[in-house]
């Protein structure tokens, strides 16, 4: 039964965190505006939480715990999934050799933060969904 | 939680820019100090910006192993372009051929400078008002 909730949850935990990870990322370039040789950074939401999910892709599966006693339990062992950072494509060139454009860093930021709250949302309304059946 | 780093990496930039911000008011206030304690001209003053890596890293990694950083300021440094030269004989600063040496602030460039770092210093005001207001509605989640 706990299992069943936590599948249920998952899939928005797993994009709630990534969205913040992805708005610390967006806040790193917004804050480097003005450091020299600074790189402009940002990272694919789709196959991070295609990867973060375990669903297939290029990385494989995840591995399974081993079980050395009669006493253990199955589990299945977590991905741990690393978010491969990619530096941004630079559209106007600098002379401190700084690729961060802010506008675009925050429209991004704002993008990220609206998609962070729909998430939150979804959430909720899974939440709502599931105390409503059990309180009836 | 990577939120909360967002008020760290946000902070350190506030900071940094704070300083540069600092910085340029020294420069305009001294803009014409012919004489500092050491009895020469003041020589305008820049900081040098470096990123700062933030706390320990959750499992975040670019290329050359790159992360998310703050800002820190690395250090200021002393403009060492030539100093502005003013003939006026009376003054009792001028050497032997007359001439005064001032100090070689360029109040345009230091305005700039100032309407820069306050422009970046809203933007990070801005991005830790939108982290604290998803913070807070993460904490009534469920509720």
């Amino acid at each position: 039964m706990i299992g069943q909730l936590d599948n249920l949850l998952q899939l928005q935990s797993e994009a709630l965190k990534l969205r913040a990870q992805r708005q610390e990322v967006i806040a790193s370039n917004l804050a480097n505006g003005d450091t020299p040789n600074y790189k402009a950074m940002d990272f694919k939401f789709s196959d991070a939480l295609r990867q973060a999910v375990g669903m297939p892709s290029a990385q494989g599966s995840a591995p399974a715990l081993v079980q050395t006693s009669a006493g253990h339990m199955n589990a299945q062992g977590s991905t741990l999934s690393t978010v491969q950072l990619l530096y941004r494509t630079p559209t106007q060139a600098r002379v401190d050799g700084n690729t961060v454009d802010t506008n675009v860093e925050q429209a991004n930021f704002a993008d990220n933060a609206v998609r962070y709250e729909a998430s939150l949302r979804f959430l909720n309304g899974q939440i709502k969904t599931m105390l409503s059946a059990i309180q009836g | 939680m990577s939120l909360d780093k967002v008020f760290e990496i946000s902070g350190s930039a506030i900071s940094a820019q704070s300083q540069r911000l600092n910085v340029v008011a020294s420069n305009l206030a001294n803009a014409e100090s012919v004489a500092g304690p050491d009895g020469k001209a003041y020589r305008a003053r820049q900081v040098i910006f470096q990123t700062l890596p933030v706390g320990e890293q959750n499992g975040m990694q670019g290329a050359q192993g790159a992360t998310t950083a703050g800002v820190q300021v690395a250090g200021i440094v002393e403009d060492q372009s030539p100093m502005r030269k003013v003939y006026n004989p009376e003054h009792p600063m001028a050497a032997e051929d007359g001439y005064v040496e001032m100090p070689n602030v360029n109040v345009v460039e230091e305005m700039v400078n100032m309407i820069s770092a306050s422009r970046s210093y809203q933007t990070n005001v801005e991005v830790m008002n939108t982290a604290k207001s998803l913070l807070l509605k993460t904490l009534s989640l469920g509720s």
